[in-house]
């Protein structure tokens, strides 16, 4: 069989990275790395496996001069390798350096006062219900919007992980509300999308993957009750989201799982295995008789 | 391979199969070390003689055929397939037909096989009993919970014997992975796999499939029961020490720090006014 060609070799390698689960794409790349073989293959996986790995999982990158952090994302990126921070009015390029956003850059100053507002109260949100969560907020559509005018969407991100490699076990919790702000019709509408992963490996490897969404709408007021309004929304939608988690974990053992396989036969006690070896063996016995 | 097998224990259980197809393309000289070690969800085929699915594993293949439990024939068929003695294929037959029972007890549905061989040991032999599950809506799910739900089970048994005593050597792997949409804005999925070893030592003046049997029940409870409340118990740990509940008043939860910083705050302030 003649080997495969670099660019499958490549795909390969880019398809593992992609799946590494929550804070572990370190150790996939090392495995990757040794089972390529191949510097060029493994930088060439890399260097499209990454820039997409991190915009998914929403990765948080704090910046040199502490002045905060940025959330990558499809949302802020400018390109693979530059991501807005609107909170900083900046633009980070990754693993280099820092710039301020030019204007064109920048939502307009109307879009802007909604933006910032909704930021600010979805900083509190997260702070109160995610221990290492960040979240940003970009304008998605329509930047140029101004009063009385266009429509224009915003979006909401917040992203939370949990790694602990000494305890077998990360997470990583993405949520992306989108904000659609008709002037027209006086009106916000919200639709979320929400999408959990854990994986605990001692011994073993068990993976979660679950996904909700969500939307609702309100109408359209002045930046701050806005703002007021589409957190109280986010914040109870998510925590409905817990609820029903919460559910279906509860329903496990005794209803989910015995779809699967029973704890114990209807009878409540443990297998017959002397019975039905006689049971066979009288079957057995009859199935000859009848020949 | 260490790089190989670090990589299947960190990828998606659901998509092992993939993860071991794409292994095989990377690393082709490592082909059979990579099929024997990873496990793999089983393939189930259908012996037309006797009517009955079967499950399909390395110890009932022989080049490219499989023998069928029931019939004991290869498919496609072939002159000089491995085959285990008469003795041996007498007690496999016995294995099978009360290991479907048993199976019918405890999984509702399911497909199981047993395979058994002879081992070096002067009258040593080797089992693997098999079962595998669907209990997915469109499958076997009676309750119909599971958008889709898959259970397979491996175990395979080494067996020595010396004077009336047996020495039984377990190693079971479970894989499993289900998804639920009780709710339609909610999916819920669990993937997973695990592997465990069990020995023990009974006497042989029964025969052995008792002795088997009991092993193999007491370690699918011990996993099944495992993967339950510590593994996917681990999962929800996880979510919920990354967002926690904002109604739930606890000493750590946000909702009762927020409150107990209230309530000191308050007090200070009536302290200070006095």
């Amino acid at each position: 069989m003649d080997g495969a060609t670099d660019d499958h070799k490549a795909g390969i390698a880019k398809w593992f990275l992609l799946r590494s689960p929550p804070g572990q794409i370190q150790q996939v790349a090392k495995d990757v790395q040794k089972i390529l073989m191949s510097d060029k293959l493994y930088q060439q996986a890399a260097s499209e496996a990454f820039p997409i790995y991190n915009m998914e999982q929403m990765i948080c990158l704090e910046l040199p001069d502490g002045s905060g952090q940025v959330l990558v994302s499809n949302c802020g990126a400018l390109d693979s390798t530059h991501y807005l921070d609107l909170r900083t009015a900046q633009v980070a390029t990754i693993c280099t350096k820092i710039r301020p956003a030019t204007d064109e850059e920048l939502p307009s100053g109307f879009v802007e006062e909604y933006r910032s507002a909704i930021d600010s109260e979805l900083l509190k949100y997260v702070e109160e219900a995610f221990p290492r969560g960040s979240c940003a907020v970009f304008c998605t559509a329509g930047s140029t919007a101004e009063e009385d005018d266009a429509p224009f969407e915003l979006t909401a991100l917040i992203s939370a992980s949990k790694i602990s490699h000494q305890n077998f076990s990360s997470g990583s919790w993405r949520s992306t509300w989108k904000i659609q702000v008709n002037q027209e019709l006086q009106s916000v509408d919200l639709t979320g999308k929400v999408h959990v992963n854990a994986h605990y490996f001692e011994e073993g490897n068990v993976q979660l993957d679950t996904n909700y969404e969500g939307s609702d709408s309100t109408v359209l007021q002045n930046p701050l009750d806005v703002a007021t309004a589409v957190v109280n929304i986010i914040r109870s939608k998510e925590s409905e989201y817990l609820l029903s988690l919460e559910e279906s974990y509860s329903k496990l053992s005794d209803n989910t799982f015995k779809e699967l396989r029973r704890k114990l036969p209807v009878t409540r006690t443990l297998f017959a295995w002397n019975n039905a070896l006689q049971l066979s063996l009288s079957r057995e016995v009859t199935r000859e008789l009848s020949k | 391979m260490d790089a190989a097998m670090d990589l299947i224990r960190r990828m998606p259980p659901a998509e092992v199969e993939m993860a071991l197809a794409s292994l095989l393309v990377l690393l082709p000289d490592h082909s059979a070390d990579l099929l024997s070690k990873v496990d793999q969800p089983l393939q189930e085929a259908w012996d037309d003689e006797s009517g009955r699915q079967y499950l399909l594993c390395d110890y009932n293949r022989d080049g490219d055929s499989y023998r069928s439990p029931w019939s004991n024939k290869y498919d496609p068929p072939l002159e000089d397939g491995a085959m285990p003695s008469e003795k041996l294929r007498e007690l496999e037959v016995e294995a099978n037909e009360v290991f479907a029972i048993y199976r019918d007890q405890y999984y509702e549905g399911g497909t199981s096989s047993v395979y058994m061989w002879e081992t070096e040991e002067n009258g040593g032999f080797a089992a693997c009993f098999l079962v595998k599950k669907d209990g997915s809506r469109k499958g076997e799910g009676r309750r119909g919970l599971l958008d889709h739900g898959l259970w397979d089970a491996i175990h395979i048994i080494e067996v020595s014997e010396e004077e009336g005593e047996a020495h039984y050597c377990l190693t079971s792997t479970v894989m499993l992975s289900f998804t639920t949409k009780d709710d339609p804005s909610m999916s819920f999925g669990l993937s997973g796999s695990i592997v465990r070893q069990m020995e023990a030592d009974f006497p042989s003046t029964e025969g052995h499939l008792g002795n088997m049997g009991r092993m193999i029940e007491d370690m699918e409870s011990k996993l099944r029961n495992g993967l339950d409340q510590v593994y996917f118990g681990k999962t929800k740990e996880v979510v919920f020490t990354m967002r926690e509940p904002l109604e739930i008043l606890t000493a750590t939860s946000a909702t009762g720090q927020s409150l107990q910083q209230a309530v000191v705050g308050d007090i200070v302030r009536r302290r200070s006014v006095h």
